[in-house]
């Protein structure tokens, strides 16, 4: 009979429809603002309205998730920082649209390189959010930021990111990515056992 | 007589035309030079005693240093097995080529992109004008010594940036501050756009009809322009159409408004660095276009990657192919002017998928998780869990939801059912790749035609229908997203563990001189990477064979005779991207 | 009404609190406004499936009154430039923007629209979009991802609750001067640069280059 698939498609839409309802009861006033509700809304179990209520909740990061490169330093005990990143240059290699710049300087006595960068630069206007970077640093000194919101009113004075504005603690990189810096950790402690056998055998 | 009897008793081309074909010799290379004036002889011949009714992809290579211009032909036989290439090397100065327009149709648009971009004629193409820069640009860009206004070196990396890297932005060194460049003696006083059709395009007055029907326009006649800012042509894509009452009299996809120099900078970056590039092809299936730009590679270097590797690729794609259609289908329906519901029922699913591409690569659409020889790291944990999840319960039920809830509606059916045919000879002839050659009862998948990867092992159905409509179109979609389902079933359940990349990671590929083309199976289609490689680190041709570009050839010849709301739910049916089609 | 709307600092007689609200033109004006911009339908680019995304139910654009996408730029008062803006298309977007009424503003959305992005050096590329239109918000990424998309439009409406009446563009005379459009010649060429290609034209062309 004509009409018979319409009324099937509309059936879908009902159940859509009250699914909804039914999960709001299930959660009973709990399934908004409540990052246990949010983790089960948003994943292959969701029923129902789909929606995040940024801003007040916000998606969780997978931890791999990139943004806009950033520079990680240690915190010396004397309160000063410690670039980890030796202005070896790779990721300004590496940078596929090519929108890192870095200044290294020689020491004024000795005439030799400075193993720290004098200035970094990231536009981010240019940057693609690959990542590339972050991968072939040998050092793990340039890292994929989470801070996505960064939305300005003018690009000329706030886009072209120095080394000021892109470095980071250590402890900021350890919260966001857990996991790889857990691993990073194990395989340079394992690095500098073996140096120390080797050295001391 | 079936295309394998035909094969065999053919003689092969070095024997038919012993003068005007010989093999190619380089290093590196494979196929056969044709003499230039011998060249549609040969490929008659190829197509209709050897069986390659199929030509995949036409490009150009500037051979700068040896001042030649070389024309590359790709056929294969849609029955499956490997390509014939030919070659036709002609001088750079003046290069002119017979066009194939006559014998293999799909040569159209593609011709017309080697002219605009590396400045060689084909004699006797109908219509050979630019494609994708407008009529008045000045100069070929991909010609070897064109060079941009932001021109910084040959090869990247770019030495200014380290280690005295002063920053700057690079229009700050530009004379106008901006990124234009002109000829010498170029006055914009008085000067006024040549021709209609940079008139046209510039100004936005009518003047003729861009079709070229020839005739000039009668009373009854009147020409609408769909696009380039139209809700419905899936970004920025213009129409020219004819309509004689509401009747289609001819129809011209323009494009290009979103060219943005992908091979040009992709001949500039180093192997590694176009990968982050190839997500921006085909927007919507980055893991896919991932694949077959790193299969391109893999071939040269003589690679292959570790089993878990083959594996997650192989799980990536068909999860993508899952994402495509569900987009395609969607927004289909939008086109139908079934506005907007059930678009968001497939975008649901598709942001579920994403949740598992950005857990797996840190990004939703450009996921850049490839590499040479493997991935860029294993499957963190837990994802597994989710892909298994919606793998065995989520994505089947939604599918059905789906087929229950569009598949039988009386105005879908009425609005698509004998729609926008277009019988096999003509798919093939015309070049279609993907679903829209299935649809129309062709039963060619490059994944069973010419098997990468595990797909070999893999048991599946290539889905095919054969009305060769816009509902067959759409059908066949439902069909392709459940054959993936059925392959993802068993990626999980024997995927390996171990390795996910062969030997160490590094940026720096060394990669031999040599050609190769690598394609695959995309969702829109068939995906072709053809990539010349002189040894350095950075590509000396990189060319895309884009699905989507190619799949557009026939839209004139699927659209004529229809109703003028037709063309929209034919453009949907063909499901194009622009990134990819204007690259 | 909101919170944000009544306006503490005028005092309220303590037997009217809680039923008068006392507000300044302003701020009514302003709340109208933020709480519905209509965006154009209008996608150049990959940065465009994010932002149907945006407006999906995901991320839901309708929270903040937006989701009423119109096609015609007539009724628009938001263009989202979400994507590479090429030379072909820049005669577009700039027509575009001078047929939307005013109010109205630009979003340039990722890093392609605000400074060309990974494309910037290709011969077909506009390096950046407010080198034609006036840009009120950048949003940064490749492509942002739908939150930071929300977060650009939020700073939008920080910008729009910072305008005052007495001070917009759009009750002046010179609001409806309208840009010129580009025009593709051999090149782009923006006809309030015509004066000045002359000069530049000789030194630049590739054949120089070479010679």
């Amino acid at each position: 009979m004509y009409g018979i698939g319409i009324l099937k498609g509309l059936g879908v839409t009902l159940k859509h429809f009250v699914e909804t309802y039914v999960d709001d009861i299930r959660w009973i006033g709990r399934r908004y603002y409540n990052d246990e509700a949010l983790a089960v809304r948003q994943g292959p179990k969701a029923r129902g309205v789909f929606t995040v209520q940024y801003p007040e909740e916000r998606l969780t990061l997978p931890e791999e998730f990139r943004y806009i490169p950033f520079l990680v330093y240690e915190e010396q005990e004397d309160g000063t920082r410690h670039d980890r990143c030796t202005s070896c240059g790779i990721c300004a290699k590496v940078c596929p649209p090519q929108c890192i710049w870095i200044q290294r300087s020689n020491d004024p006595d000795t005439g030799r390189p400075i193993p720290q960068p004098t200035e970094f630069f990231i536009d981010i206007d240019i940057c693609m959010n690959c990542g590339l970077c972050a991968e072939y640093c040998p050092f793990d000194a340039i890292k994929m930021d989470h801070d996505y919101e960064m939305a300005s009113f003018d690009r000329f004075a706030e886009h072209i990111l120095n080394k000021e504005r892109l470095s980071k603690p250590v402890s900021y990189y350890a919260s966001i990515r857990p996991q790889n810096y857990a691993r990073e950790e194990t395989a340079r402690a394992a690095k500098e056992a073996a140096k120390q056998a080797r050295r001391g055998g | 007589m079936s295309e394998q009897e035909q094969s065999t008793v053919a003689e092969p081309l070095e024997v038919h035309f012993p003068q005007a074909v010989t093999p190619d010799e380089r290093k590196g290379y494979q196929g056969y030079v044709v003499a230039t004036e011998a060249l549609p002889e040969v490929a008659t011949y190829a197509r209709d005693e050897l069986g390659y009714d199929y030509l995949s992809s036409v490009t150009g290579v500037d051979y700068l240093p040896e001042g030649k211009t070389e024309v590359v032909y790709h056929a294969y036989r849609t029955a499956g097995g490997p390509a014939l290439v030919l070659k036709v090397q002609v001088p750079r100065e003046d290069p002119v080529v017979p066009s194939l327009v006559g014998i293999y149709p799909s040569a159209d648009f593609q011709e017309r992109e080697a002219w605009d971009l590396l400045g060689i004629r084909f004699s006797g193409h109908p219509n050979l004008k630019r494609i994708l820069m407008w009529e008045g640009f000045h100069g070929h860009p991909l010609r070897k010594d064109y060079q941009e206004v932001y021109f910084e070196a040959e090869n990247k990396p770019f030495k200014n940036r380290w280690p005295e890297g002063k920053v700057y932005r690079v229009e700050e060194k530009a004379p106008l501050k901006k990124n234009v460049q002109y000829p010498p003696d170029f006055t914009a006083e008085g000067w006024v756009p040549e021709g209609d059709a940079a008139l046209y395009a510039g100004m936005g007055q009518v003047v003729a009809a861009e079709g070229g029907n020839g005739r000039a326009l009668n009373t009854d006649q009147i020409v609408v322009n769909l696009g380039p800012q139209h809700p419905s042509t899936h970004g920025v894509f213009r129409l020219v159409v004819t309509l004689e009452g509401e009747t289609i009299v001819d129809l011209e996809p323009v494009m290009g408004y979103l060219h943005r120099n992908h091979e040009k900078i992709g001949e500039r970056n180093t192997f590694l660095m176009n990968m982050p590039y190839t997500d921006r092809l085909d927007y919507i299936c980055a893991m896919g276009n991932n694949f077959g730009y790193s299969l391109a590679v893999e071939k040269l270097m003589g690679i292959t990657p570790p089993e878990r590797a083959e594996y997650i690729r192989v799980m990536m794609a068909e999860l993508t192919r899952i994402v495509n259609h569900l987009w395609a289908i969607g927004f289909l329906l939008n086109d139908l002017g079934a506005y907007f519901t059930p678009a968001l029922y497939a975008i649901e699913e598709r942001e579920l998928v994403l949740d598992v591409f950005e857990a797996v690569s840190g990004s939703r659409m450009m996921c850049n998780y490839f590499r040479f020889g493997g991935v860029a790291r294993d499957l963190p944990e837990g994802v597994l869990d989710v892909v298994r999840e919606l793998v065995h319960e989520r994505l089947p039920r939604k599918v059905d939801e789906l087929d229950t809830y569009l598949t039988h509606n009386e105005i879908i059916r009425a609005r698509c059912v004998g729609v926008g045919v277009l019988p096999p000879e003509d798919a093939i002839a015309y070049g279609m790749a993907g679903p829209v050659l299935r649809a129309s009862g062709v039963p060619y998948d490059v994944r069973r035609a010419d098997p990468y990867s595990i797909y070999d092992r893999l048991d599946f159905d290539v889905a095919v229908r054969y009305n060769g409509d816009v509902y067959d179109r759409y059908i066949i979609r439902l069909d392709e997203i459940r054959q993936s389902l059925r392959i993802l079933e068993q990626v999980l359940r024997d995927i390996p563990e171990g390795e996910v990349q062969t030997g160490k990671p590094q940026y720096q590929v060394r990669v031999p001189a040599g050609e190769a083309y690598g394609r695959v199976e995309n969702p829109k289609g068939e995906l072709g990477f053809y990539v010349v490689s002189n040894g350095k680190p950075n590509p000396w041709r990189y060319h895309v064979r884009a699905p989507s570009f190619i799949n557009l050839t026939a839209m004139g010849e699927m659209c004529k005779g229809q109703k003028v709301a037709d063309v929209v739910a034919i453009l949907g049916s063909i499901d194009i991207v622009l990134g990819e089609v204007d690259r | 009404m909101t919170d944000g709307l009544s306006n503490p600092e005028v005092p309220v007689p303590e037997e009217l609190r809680g039923q008068v609200a006392i507000t300044t033109l302003d701020k009514v004006y302003n709340w109208g406004r933020r709480s519905s911009v209509w965006p154009m339908m209008f996608g150049l680019a990959c940065c465009a499936i994010e932002m149907i995304c945006t407006a999906a139910s995901r991320y839901d654009l309708a929270r903040f009154g937006m989701e009423v996408m119109r096609p015609s730029p007539r009724q628009s008062d938001l263009m989202i430039v979400s994507g590479t803006v090429t030379k072909k298309m820049i005669p577009q977007i700039v027509r575009l923007y001078n047929q939307m009424p005013e109010p109205k503003y630009v979003l340039a959305m990722g890093a392609c629209a605000s400074g060309g992005g990974p494309f910037k050096e290709g011969y077909n590329v506009v390096s950046g979009v407010d080198r034609f239109v006036p840009v009120d918000v950048y949003v940064p990424g490749c492509p942002p991802t739908p939150q930071a998309l929300l977060h650009g439009l939020m700073k939008l409406q920080q910008k729009i609750d910072g305008q005052s009446i007495r001070s917009v563009r759009w009750y002046r005379k010179e609001a409806s001067e309208s840009i010129p459009v580009p025009i593709l010649g051999p090149d782009l060429i923006d006809p309030r640069d015509i004066p000045h290609i002359k000069a530049h034209a000789p030194a630049e062309s590739p054949e120089e280059a070479q010679a």
